[in-house]
């Protein structure tokens, strides 16, 4: 009986990996193909040397780097800071801050992305890769003051009171008692940012200019173009770049990275429930 | 401790900086182009980018109606444009667009006069806006293998022995343009009854459709498992090559000629440039370059001598004045029209 | 202490510009006309059956997405919990490995194996079946189930792996069995990994316009795609702004009913 359990459990884990993974094997498989169809023709590397030869990939792999980085950082800076304003609230006012806060987490990205469109628009900015950075800082505060707070409000206050006590000055106080602290919610905040506004495509659509395209709104409109194997290509890398990345970041500290994504996801969820 | 912190933060911002396109760079000439997707030979942009020392910012768009609202909230978003006749109606009745001066395109003469006549006529008088690009008519395509009676009228779209085997077009002027024709009327019909007769046959064929399609009709046909699909003439030619099985009928109850072409927008930062541009893509064997690339028909009289004769008698690609007789250009209706259209193309998916 | 507070001020300038205002001009775009005067008519437009129809099939697609979610995810997450837990991380790695791949990507992936010349339509007419994938309601499910199944695995194995095993052993003691044990103690004692779960799922399934595009064929039209084609095509940011409104309130309403569920979960736990 235990056995047959086992067995079955086993099979249903084997079922699911197959669903998640097939498709991704399948397009590994044909970004070798020579031809551009779905039959195979043989093997080749036709697509992935087109994939480095264009331009367009080039530039769209620096901006999602670029706006992520910036982005986060940015966020990270404005988040830590404000929370230490918004610790310092009362109560009353705080609750004002963090409904607002919650706003974005609430809203769909489709109505963030559209209402920042409109914004953009209503101020007569010509929407470029300066309004995708403003929006991807706007969409990742949140995820930072998530983060952040709830630590800032744990740590310990005699201690930075005795660092002042002792003759430190309340930013070198601050910098060497309260930072460390908080760091770890100061990290994990960053992480989420950086890969929210990875994988932002909505958002992005809704916002960009001229010749920006991040990875996610140059796939879009390749793909509804037609047969794309470049795409293949690019997913083979995406995803070998993710395992190399993860086990990476797996082997350094031993929390799971890879879960940031879904934490932020749950963080967004929790929070709006 | 703290100083490593702060150079490594330094370092990124500084490396995040540099992949920033165009900080820190010194301010070099550009130009902002926006045009069909799979429209052009790109080497010609590469090449224009080399001769001139100008950096080419090149986006596409799938349909005109697509590229039209961005252009309508900010009309300095690009220099250059390709949309439809129609469209460029539109958006010089709304000002969107500047005049062009024709001294300053050394290679206007390479247009024939019939195109530029036309257009003056009904759309553009004087060809002060619009630079003809590429024309064409709007037709079937279909897999000889999977199609075997002749094909020459709209009704074949409708027919239930292929249902689920049927490209419609997914842009609103062209879905019903098919079935205004195929009931004979005219395309640029605004009867509120006769429109929602129109809504009604597309409403009676949505089931048959396998899917409605841009730019993707054509990789759908020459993968060879449908039957049919509406199609933009100057396909034609690429997909053949692909497969042979297909075919290009241009149905008798007659259909829509078009023609794009490029115009400067109002507010362009880049005017200069977007007349070398335009001249450019004028010169009779970059306009023949073109073509071979991307199939679709030039009005570039000049660029025919470096055309295969074979092609310029193609009369799928190059059509007789007799096959056009029933065909006819789309002119712009108006906002509200428009929004009738648009409103009952809405009830047909 | 006064400076402090200040601190917090950049950051209210900054969601007040961002955020709140541009929602503000959403609300002024979905109750005014083309001229700027008042109407109700873009909030009533959902009743019109070209929009009442989308509207209707992204109710039932992200309804059904999120059930099928439920139905796989939490099995997996019971398996995963009386596995060893040294090997459940590596399992769980394994899941959520392909959310870090793109999400338009994971979407294409789908298209190849379903539309013409793909490896599941081609075993599908080896077998019999006749017809298209792409462009059916089915193909749509299919890719939010996809999309969004790591987004309930993780909140449900979160949930459920953190049980306590004396509870279970408690629950044992007893005289309990082990369906009790899962329908009594577990299902309970998960109800808030459920309710994170269905919420990661069902509210970008409702507003979801790149599924639909990429799968649909774009012959099934979902509430986001009417939305965006408003902006994107017709250039009606007041209808666009009226039905986004329509979508909020929907939003909301799940949200609250969830939010209840959660309480009455959090009270019997």
């Amino acid at each position: 009986m235990k056995k047959l359990k086992k067995f079955f459990g086993a099979a249903y884990l084997g079922l699911i990996f197959v669903f998640l993974y097939a498709p991704i094997v399948t397009l590994i498989v044909y970004s070798f193909n020579s031809g551009k169809g779905r039959q195979w023709t043989g093997f080749s590397f036709t697509w992935y040397e087109k994939l480095f030869n264009s331009a367009s990939i080039g530039n769209a792999v620096g901006n999602t780097l670029s706006i992520a980085l910036l982005s986060s950082i940015i966020a990270t800076v404005i988040g830590v800071i404000s929370c230490i304003g918004i610790n310092a609230l009362k109560n009353k006012s705080r609750a004002v801050y963090m409904a607002i806060n919650n706003i974005p987490l609430l809203n769909s990205d489709l109505v963030t992305g559209l209402s920042l469109m409109l914004l953009f628009i209503a101020v007569g900015v010509t929407s470029g890769y300066p309004t995708v950075l403003l929006a991807h800082i706007t969409f990742n505060v949140p995820y930072v003051i998530l983060s952040v707070l709830p630590r800032l409000r744990q740590t310990n206050k005699s201690a930075y009171e005795a660092a002042i006590d002792l003759g430190a000055k309340p930013a070198y106080a601050f910098y060497k008692v309260v930072i460390p602290e908080i760091m770890p919610g100061i990290i994990s905040g960053f992480l989420m940012a950086f890969t929210m506004s990875l994988d932002d495509f909505i958002i992005t659509h809704f916002t960009k200019g001229p010749g920006i395209n991040t990875i996610s709104t140059l796939i879009y409109s390749e793909v509804r173009r037609g047969v794309k194997p470049d795409m293949n290509a690019l997913s083979t890398i995406m995803f070998l770049s993710a395992i190399v990345l993860l086990v990476l970041s797996n082997l350094v500290s031993k929390k799971q990275v890879g879960e940031v994504k879904a934490a932020a996801g749950e963080k967004k969820s929790k929070q709006a429930v | 401790m703290k100083k490593r912190i702060l150079a490594v933060v330094l370092c990124v911002l500084l490396a995040s900086l540099a992949v920033v396109p165009g900080c820190g760079k010194e301010e070099k000439k550009v130009l902002k182009v926006y045009n069909w997707g799979e429209y052009i030979d790109e080497d010609l942009i590469a090449e224009f980018e080399k001769e001139y020392g100008i950096d080419v910012i090149y986006d596409t768009f799938a349909t005109n109606e697509e590229m039209y609202p961005r252009i309508e909230a900010d009309s300095s978003l690009y220099d250059v444009i390709c949309p439809s006749e129609y469209m460029v109606e539109k958006m010089m009745k709304n000002g969107l667009l500047q005049e062009i001066d024709h001294t300053k395109l050394s290679n206007w003469k390479n247009i024939g006069e019939s195109y530029l006549k036309i257009l003056s006529d009904y759309i553009d008088p004087d060809n002060k806006y619009l630079v003809p690009y590429c024309w064409g008519t709007v037709g079937i395509l279909y897999n000889t293998k999977l199609v075997d009676e002749e094909v020459d009228s709209w009704g074949i779209l409708w027919d239930e022995k292929y249902a689920g085997s049927i490209l419609m077009q997914d842009s609103v002027r062209d879905a019903f343009m098919v079935a205004q024709k195929y009931l004979g009327y005219s395309l640029n019909d605004t009867d509120q009854t006769h429109l929602e007769e129109c809504a009604e046959l597309l409403r009676q064929q949505y089931p048959l459709v396998k899917s409605y399609v841009i730019d993707e009709v054509r990789d759908k046909m020459i993968a060879g498992n449908t039957a049919l699909g509406v199609i933009y003439s100057g396909e034609y030619l690429y997909c053949l090559e692909m497969n042979e099985d297909l075919a290009y009928a241009l149905p008798k109850e007659g259909s829509n000629v078009w023609y794009d072409g490029w115009v400067i927008t109002k507010n362009s930062k880049n005017v200069e440039e977007a007349y070398l541009w335009i001249d450019f893509l004028l010169r009779a064997e970059n306009a023949a370059k073109n073509f071979d690339y991307i199939t679709y028909p030039t009005p570039n009289v000049a660029a025919r001598e470096f055309i295969d004769e074979e092609i310029l008698n193609d009369q799928a690609v190059f059509p007789e004045d007799e096959q056009l007789k029933n065909c006819e250009m789309y002119i712009y209706l108006g906002q509200e029209a428009e929004n009738r259209y648009y409103e009952l193309w809405k009830t047909v998916k | 202490m006064k400076n402090k507070k200040l601190l917090s001020l950049p950051y209210l300038i900054w969601m007040i510009g961002f955020t709140v205002i541009p929602l503000i001009l959403i609300l002024w775009y979905g109750f005014v006309d083309s001229t700027g005067a008042f109407t109700w008519d873009n909030i009533l437009a959902i009743f019109r059956s070209e929009h009442l129809k989308p509207l209707g099939i992204s109710l039932a697609l992200s309804a059904a997405s999120t059930v099928l979610c439920l139905l796989i995810g939490y099995p997996l997450a019971l398996i995963l919990r009386k596995a060893h837990i040294k090997k459940s991380g590596l399992i769980i790695f394994v899941f959520i490995l392909p959310m870090w791949m793109n999400f338009l990507l994971r979407t294409y992936a789908w298209l190849n194996l379903l539309d013409d010349g793909g490896l599941i339509l081609n075993i599908a007419q080896a077998l019999g079946f006749r017809g298209n994938i792409v462009g059916t309601n089915g193909a749509i499910l299919l890719g939010m189930v996809y999309n969004y199944l790591p987004f309930m695995i993780l909140p449900l194995h979160n949930s459920i792996s953190a049980i306590d095993d004396n509870v279970l052993n408690a629950a044992r003691d007893l005289g309990a069995n082990e369906t009790q044990v899962n329908t009594r103690v577990i299902l309970p004692l998960s109800v808030p990994g459920i309710i994170s779960g269905v919420t990661m799922v069902f509210v970008p399934s409702l507003t979801t316009f790149v599924i639909s595009d990429i799968l649909g064929g774009r012959k099934v039209l979902l509430i986001g795609n009417i939305i965006e084609q408003e902006f994107s095509t017709a250039s009606n940011w007041n209808l666009g702004s009226g039905l986004s409104l329509i979508l909020m309130v929907f939003i909301l309403i799940s949200m609250a009913i969830l939010n209840r569920y959660d309480k009455e979960g959090s009270t019997l736990a």
